[in-house]
């Protein structure tokens, strides 16, 4: 038996080394067709890979265009022609550079920084030698082309904007893709695509984008196209549409002229932006093909601060603009009613604190409609003792300040209005004359002009509108506020007397129109205070340096009898809001009144008297070959 | 032996520490390094990211190396007890992928558990194996020669061949066949026998050729002509060809396979993932490559070799040629050699079923190696 086990486990034997020696030679015939694919025809497979071959190249999707409400476009693409290299496709990638800088010309610069490409993307990725090409140079390249292993010439697009900074700040600006956005999304490594960085451009970017295609093309040793193969085109980014009027916007522009500062202009009834202004402001193209340091340095610097977006980001304190939230706390409290008479001497005395009224020697007695068109300040010191610190913050937030308004643009802010709550939580010593203050807008508080001018929408229109810019297919009016329209009605009827009594504080902004006129209210907000030595002394902000000056506000709505626009118009350091912001609500009121964009499909063309545009609010022509839109002053689509 | 002996003989139940310290642990590394191997391509396939290849590549590994110790922990006489359940589950299971299965490029194959789908083909591998070295385990070289004795064997082949080839499958249904042929082979059939089927196999090909479906008959006839569709059938061959060749001794450099990244190579991650290692790192890395394949492929002989009981010979020169078969087949299709399978590179392709049923192979070749001094009631019978 165990012979016969024997026997069987050496035949077994055999009979598995056979199957080894089977196996041995199946893995020698694999290497040795290694041997003869990767050693012995390896050139002719690798120019086969490198050369005449199928290849596919990925087209970059086109930038979604942003479109103001009639549709003319606030950044648009333009076709441009620019260089590639693809370093897998020249032997020596210097060699080619040499060769490129003798025939174009290139700064050691601009080398560096395509090397530095080079070394980080793949081979195969295309890297731009040259953004943007003239004919010339471009025909330069052809002829040159045996000269030029591995540089081709690619139509692309580029980013332009065609208000340059009109809209700088809402619109935001695109800026080549960072090491980390590309792993993100690989696509983005394609010669010109470009990411938005701010405003509108990084908020729709998700769907400005687009997807990139694919071409199978066979090209030849040059890298020429012999025939395209197939095509999968890719989808291009989905256009962005505004609720912003674009020659509204110039118009505000220039009725801010030099001066810093923000003007908001929105619709009453459902919240839609019409303009939305910040000075002084920026060329955002500069960013596509990237901002020198110098530039940069210049910038940031800036006391006035071009980058910063003032409408939704500037944080103000509202000063007397904040009193009509105020009043409608009281009368919502019941600490006021419209026939309550309080007496201004010139000042309150809260313990041993004496707050002056901006009035030497004060109004007399005073009621609600009269403390809001004099804007009384010991009125409203007193009614807000009365109200509360809490409850005005309440009535704060129903009028749109100091909540998420949601808006778009990324970055806004909320504003503040100190709570009781807030102050216990940060351990902030609430004293009786922190409220005194507040019911002048001073203190704590601070707010973005946006939310003011959603403030004056909300009183005139009593509906809880939200602010937006962009547009959608739904449009509908906002839902009405939670308040007794007899408590707005009193209040309006105060924003009218400040325009249209001869003692308002802003009767010298009466506007002459039919439907009752504008309301408004003025806010002269201090930055410092002012002391009692200061005070008895007697002093002008007008004198003072420009960065301790108070802040011009303005806010406003008209026509009276019907509502249909709201501004916030905030002067930076420009002294008094009645001289300083309010007539430029009273221009931008003018402006967005004879315009009426909500009330119009298309845009009204008259507009734009091309002397009353400073260099600004030109739309920066920078050449865009768009058919329609500017070559010097702007022919509307 | 008597079962008097036998019984006196028996072994006490080996602790599994001792089973653990029995495994080959060289193997297991062998086995780590090809799936090291994988992670790197399956890398560069999602184009030098973790996701979403490369990381469930790994995680997948870790738990089918689990499961493959865990294999081979089990006694290897409860697995020869065993054989034929699972050869009729197999049956069963492949019979009900031709009446359940989902269709994928225009063939029945795959059987969906859940989320999880497989081929049960890649199972009958492994049972099959098991099924013919428990029927062979006591069969003498005597009884080899009788031609009745070899009849429920050969039916036992022919069966899930058939069914196979009618998913339709041929390239996994000439592998079951080989396969089955290799275990015959060591079982002692006579060589006459092996001339008289290849000569039955050649006269029958062109006949099997009739019966192919298009798709079939398209790949050969591509395979036989790549260049007359080039951005057809024949584009993966051609483009797979190009990869590799473009190379070169020494390769393009991790992540620079501009075949590779750019998306000319279907399926680049799965059948076609040789070909992402040989381009980046050329001749030196596709020898690298083959050397492990084959150093495993030994692996798996010198353990049927050392084993002394007739059923884990068997089993261990079958799951040998298992993996050699998803190897050869493998790398011939992408070098060209013979017409597009649809076989993975075992632990080096990416998909989960495939790689499990790979280490349940190596499980179950573990446990022959651990278990390969048993006492077995398989010595050879007379007639």
């Amino acid at each position: 038996m165990p012979k016969r086990e024997q026997r069987r486990s050496s035949i077994f034997a055999r009979r598995a080394l056979n199957v080894g020696g089977v196996q041995l030679a199946a893995f020698g015939l694999l290497g040795e067709r290694l041997w003869q694919m990767q050693v012995a025809d390896a050139r002719r497979y690798r120019t086969m890979a490198d050369n005449n071959s199928i290849s596919a190249r990925m087209i970059a999707p086109v930038r979604g265009r942003i479109l103001d409400r009639f549709g003319a476009p606030v950044a648009d693409n333009r076709q441009v022609w620019r260089a590639l290299l693809i370093a897998g496709e020249t032997r020596n990638v210097r060699a080619t550079l040499d060769a490129f800088e003798r025939i174009i010309g290139l700064t050691p610069a601009e080398r560096k920084r395509i090397m530095r490409d080079v070394f980080q993307q793949r081979r195969f990725v295309p890297v731009t030698l040259r953004a943007f090409l003239t004919w010339e140079e471009m025909a330069k390249i052809e002829v040159n082309a045996p000269d030029l292993p591995g540089v081709t010439v690619d139509v692309g697009h580029s980013r332009v904007y065609p208000y340059g900074r009109l809209l700088a700040h809402t619109v935001g600006y695109v800026a080549r893709p960072n090491q980390q956005d590309v792993k993100r999304d690989p696509q983005l490594a394609l010669p010109g695509m470009r990411i938005g960085r701010t405003g509108l451009e990084a908020y729709g970017e998700a769907s400005l984008r687009g997807t990139a295609g694919v071409e199978q093309l066979e090209v030849d040793s040059l890298g020429r196209v012999v025939r395209k193969l197939s095509r999968q085109p890719g989808v291009p980014g989905a256009d962005m549409h505004l609720t912003l009027d674009a020659g509204l916007h110039a118009d505000v522009r220039a009725a801010m002229g030099s001066k810093t500062g923000s003007a908001v202009v929105m619709d009453v009834t459902n919240g839609e932006v019409l303009a939305m202004v910040s000075t002084p402001s920026f060329d955002p193209s500069l960013f596509n093909t990237g901002v020198s340091n110098a530039r940069w340095h210049d910038w940031v610097t800036n006391v006035r601060a071009p980058l910063e977006d003032r409408s939704t980001q500037g944080m103000y304190p509202p000063g007397s603009t904040f009193k009509p939230a105020v009043a409608l706390a009281a009368l919502k409290a019941g600490t006021v009613t419209p026939k309550t008479i309080i007496f201004c001497p010139g000042y309150i005395q809260v313990g041993n604190r004496r707050f002056h009224c901006w009035l030497r020697g004060g109004h007399g007695a005073q009621d609600l409609h009269l403390a809001i068109q004099n804007s009384c300040d010991v009125f409203f010191y007193t009614i807000a003792m009365r109200t509360g610190m809490d409850r005005m913050a309440a009535m704060a937030h129903e009028m749109g300040l100091a909540v998420p308004l949601g808006l778009e643009v990324p970055g806004t802010q909320s504003g503040f209005v100190p709570t009781l709550e807030w102050a216990r939580a940060h351990h902030q010593l609430w004293t009786m004359g922190d409220t005194v203050i507040q019911g002048i807008g001073q203190g704590f508080t601070a707010l973005t002009p946006l939310s003011l001018a959603t403030m004056a929408a909300r009183i005139a229109s009593g509906r809880a509108v939200v602010p937006r810019v962009v547009r959608t297919n739904v449009r509908k009016d906002a839902p009405m506020l939670d308040l007794d329209p007899a408590w707005l009605q009193e209040v309006r009827g105060g924003m009218w007397a400040v325009v249209n009594n001869p003692n308002g504080t802003a009767a010298n902004v009466k506007l002459d129109i039919p439907g009752g006129g504008m309301a408004g209210k003025t806010g002269t907000a201090q930055v410092v205070n002012v002391s009692n030595a200061q005070w008895n002394a007697g002093y002008h902000t007008s004198k003072w340096p420009w960065k301790l000056r108070p802040h011009g506000l303005f806010i406003a709505y008209a026509p009276y009898d019907a509502p249909l626009y709201a501004t916030a118009v905030v002067i930076e350091h420009g002294n008094e809001g009645a001289t300083s912001a309010a007539p430029v609500a009273k221009a931008v009121m003018e402006h967005v009144l004879r315009r009426d964009p909500a009330r119009r499909n298309t845009p009204l063309h008259t507009a734009m008297a091309g002397g009353a545009m400073t260099a600004e609010a030109a739309p920066a022509g920078t050449g865009a070959p768009r058919a329609g839109t500017m070559t010097g002053g702007r022919t509307a689509p | 032996m008597s079962l008097f002996e036998k019984r006196l003989l028996r072994p006490e139940a080996a602790g599994l520490g001792a089973k653990l310290w029995r495994v080959s642990w060289l193997y297991v590394l062998l086995l780590c390094l090809l799936a090291g191997v994988g992670y790197v391509a399956q890398y560069s396939a999602s184009g030098g990211s973790v996701s979403p290849y490369a990381g469930p590549h790994v995680l997948r590994f870790g738990f089918a190396l689990l499961l493959m110790l865990g294999v081979a922990m089990i006694d290897i006489r409860f697995i020869a007890r065993m054989a034929w359940l699972g050869y009729a589950m197999g049956v069963v299971l492949l019979a009900a992928v031709l009446k359940f299965g989902n269709v994928g490029n225009g063939a029945r194959r795959w059987l969906a558990l859940g989320s999880f789908q497989w081929q049960p083909s890649e199972m009958m591998k492994i049972v099959l194996v098991l099924a013919l070295a428990a029927w062979f385990r006591r069969a003498s070289w005597e009884r080899m020669g009788n031609p009745v004795f070899l009849i429920p064997p050969l039916l036992a082949v022919l069966l899930p061949v058939g069914l196979i080839l009618k998913e339709p499958n041929l390239g996994t249904a000439v592998i079951v066949a080989a396969i089955g042929g290799v275990v015959f082979l060591g079982a002692g059939l006579r060589w006459w026998k092996v001339a008289l089927l290849a000569g039955a196999l050649a006269v029958a090909a062109p006949l099997v050729y009739q019966h192919l479906h298009g798709y079939q008959k398209s790949r050969i006839m591509i395979f036989l002509h790549p260049s007359r569709d080039p951005l057809g059938a024949g584009y993966n061959i051609i483009q797979s060809k190009i990869a590799l060749g473009s190379g070169g001794v020494w390769g393009k450099g991790f992540l620079q396979g501009t075949q590779g990244q750019l998306n000319f190579l279907p399926e680049k991650q799965t059948d076609f993932i040789f070909t992402i290692l040989a381009e980046q790192f050329g001749l030196v890395g596709s020898y690298a490559v083959l050397g492990l394949l084959m150093l495993i492929t030994f692996a798996g002989l010198v353990v049927a070799l050392r084993c002394r009981h007739q059923f884990g010979r068997l089993v261990a020169l079958g799951l040998t040629m298992n993996f050699f078969c998803y190897v050869f087949v493998n790398l011939a299709m992408v070098m060209g050699l013979i017409p597009v399978g649809g076989v993975p590179l075992p632990l080096v392709s990416h998909g989960g079923s495939a790689m499990l049923m790979v280490m349940i192979g190596c499980g179950v070749l573990m446990s022959v190696h651990v278990h390969r001094d048993v006492e077995f009631d398989d010595a050879a019978e007379a007639t």
